[in-house]
C-alpha cells in the first residue's frame, strides 16, 4: 500500500503527461504516415488525379491532427498545473 | 451612387486618420524603462517561452524597448482608460499599482491579471476569498494584432475591390493578380464541392475566415514587432469556432436535424446509442475546429522558442563557447521550423475554412 502512495507525487504526473505526449506523437506519426503511404500508391496508379488525391489527404492529415493535439494540450496542461 | 474605395480615399478618409494617430500617440508614449528584474535572476526557460506565447498588456520588443498598449478596465463605479506604462512599482514593495485620479480606484497589476486593491498595495478579497477584479476590456497585445489584421484585410480587399470596379472587362493587374487566384481557389476548391448548390451566401464568411485565420497565424511569427500571437489564444479560435457553429445551426435544414435526431435507415435498437453521440458531435465538431487551430499555432510557436532557449540554456550550464556552437545548429533548426509555421499557417487557415464549408453543406444539403 505504501507503494501506491508514490502516485501521489507530483513528479510521476509530469512524467505520465512526457509519455502521454510521446505516444501522442506516435500515433500522429502512424496515422499520418499510413495516410501519406496510402495516397502515394493512388497517385503513382493514376498520376492524373494527383490534384484531388493531395488535397483530399491534407484533409485527413489535418483531422488526424487534431486528435493528436487534443492530447498533447491535454499533456501540457498536466504540467501546467 | 456607391461611394469609390480606393487607396487615396483610404489616405483621405477619416477612420484612417484617426488610425494613424493613434498609432503615433502610442509610439510616443512609450517610455524606454529598464528592463524588469525578477526578484530572482535564475534563468528559467519556461518562464520566457509562456511569456512569448500567451498574451499581455504591452508589446515587448526587447529588453528596455517596451510598447505599453491602453488599459481599458469597468471597475463597479467607473471606466478607467490609461495607457500601461502608468503602472509603478513604489519603493520597497514589489507590487505594481495605478491609481486612477479620475474615479479613485487603486488597480494592482500581477501576473499579466489586474485586479482591485488600496493604496497599501493590497488587493482586495470578496467574500469569498476570491481576489476582485474588474471588467479589464484593454487593448492587448492579441487585440492589437487583431486590429492590425482587420487593417490589412480592409487595405487589401478595399483596392482590390476598387480595381476590379475601374478595370472592369480587362485583365487583372498588381495586387488583383494576387488575390484573384486565392478567392477563385476558395470558391471553386472548397465552396462548390463542399457546399453546392447556393454556396455564394457562404463565400462572404469563408474568405472572411481563411484570409483572417492566415494572415494572424502569419503576423504571429513575425520575430520582434511585437509577436502577435493571435490565433494561439484559444478564446480567439473559440469564437472563429463559434461562428460556425451558429452559422450550421441557423441554415441548418429539415434533414440535417433529422439526420441527428432520427438517422433514416437506422434499426430501433441502436437509437439510444447513436442519437446522443450525434448530439454530442454537433458540439464537438466545432469544439475541435478551435482546438486544432488554437493548438498546431501555439505548438508551433512553442516549437521555435524551445530551439532558441537552448541556446541560453546551454550557456547557464556549459558556458558561453558550446552556446555558440549550439547556436549554429540551433539556429538551421530555427528556420527550418519557421518555414514550416508558413506552411502551417497557410494549411490551418484552408483547413478551417474547408471543414466550415462541409458543415455547411452538410446543414443545407438537399435530401437525395
Amino acid at each position: 500500500m505504501s507503494l501506491l502512495t508514490i502516485l501521489l507525487d507530483a513528479a510521476i504526473g509530469i512524467m505520465g503527461a512526457g509519455i502521454g505526449a510521446g505516444i501522442a506523437a506516435l500515433g500522429a506519426g502512424v496515422g499520418i504516415g499510413r495516410i501519406g503511404g496510402s495516397a502515394l500508391e493512388a497517385m503513382a496508379r493514376q498520376p492524373e488525379s494527383t490534384g484531388d488525391i493531395r488535397a483530399n489527404m491534407i484533409v485527413a492529415a489535418a483531422l488526424v491532427e487534431g486528435a493528436v493535439f487534443f492530447a498533447i494540450v491535454l499533456c501540457l496542461l498536466v504540467v501546467l498545473a | 451612387m456607391t461611394r469609390n474605395y480606393g487607396l487615396k480615399t483610404l489616405r483621405n478618409s477619416k477612420i484612417f486618420r484617426a488610425f494613424i494617430i493613434m498609432t503615433i500617440t502610442l509610439g510616443l508614449s512609450s517610455n524606454l524603462s529598464a528592463s524588469e528584474s525578477s526578484s530572482d535572476d535564475e534563468f528559467k526557460p519556461g518562464d520566457i517561452i509562456m511569456h512569448h506565447v500567451m498574451d499581455a498588456h504591452e508589446i515587448h520588443i526587447m529588453d528596455g524597448v517596451h510598447f505599453p498598449l491602453p488599459i481599458i478596465v469597468k471597475a463597479p463605479n467607473a471606466v478607467d482608460f490609461f495607457s500601461y506604462s502608468r503602472f509603478e512599482v513604489a519603493e520597497g514593495s514589489d507590487v505594481k499599482k495605478y491609481t486612477s485620479p479620475s474615479s479613485g480606484n487603486t488597480y494592482i497589476y500581477e501576473h499579466g491579471h489586474i485586479y482591485m486593491g488600496n493604496e497599501a498595495g493590497e488587493i482586495q478579497m470578496d467574500a469569498e476569498g476570491n481576489m476582485v477584479a474588474p471588467y479589464d476590456l484593454s487593448i492587448t497585445k492579441n487585440v492589437a494584432g487583431m486590429f492590425v489584421t482587420m487593417f490589412l484585410m480592409l487595405l487589401i480587399f478595399m483596392t482590390v475591390a476598387k480595381s476590379y470596379k475601374k478595370r472592369s472587362g480587362q485583365a487583372p493587374k498588381g495586387l488583383q493578380s494576387w488575390i484573384e487566384p486565392l478567392i477563385v481557389f476558395i470558391r471553386d476548391d472548397v465552396a462548390k464541392p463542399s457546399i453546392g448548390h447556393g454556396y455564394e451566401r457562404f463565400m462572404p464568411f469563408l474568405l472572411t475566415i481563411f484570409f483572417f485565420i492566415w494572415i494572424a497565424n502569419m503576423l504571429g511569427l513575425i520575430p520582434f514587432l511585437g509577436g502577435m500571437n493571435i490565433t494561439g489564444n484559444i478564446a480567439v479560435t473559440a469564437v472563429l469556432a463559434v461562428f460556425t457553429f451558429v452559422i450550421t445551426s441557423i441554415n441548418g435544414n429539415k434533414g440535417y436535424w433529422m439526420h441527428i435526431i432520427r438517422p433514416p435507415g437506422v434499426p430501433l435498437g441502436l437509437l439510444p446509442l447513436l442519437v446522443p453521440i450525434e448530439i454530442l458531435g454537433v458540439f464537438i465538431k466545432p469544439m475541435v475546429l478551435c482546438l486544432r487551430l488554437f493548438a498546431n499555432i501555439t505548438a508551433g510557436h512553442i516549437i521555435i522558442l524551445s530551439f532558441t532557449m537552448l541556446i541560453f540554456i546551454f550557456a547557464n550550464t556549459s558556458g558561453v563557447g558550446v552556446a555558440y556552437g549550439v547556436s549554429i545548429g540551433t539556429l538551421i533548426f530555427s528556420v527550418f521550423m519557421n518555414v514550416l509555421e508558413l506552411l502551417v499557417a497557410f494549411l490551418q487557415a484552408y483547413v478551417f475554412t474547408l471543414l466550415s464549408a462541409l458543415y455547411f453543406g452538410q446543414a443545407t444539403e438537399e435530401a437525395h
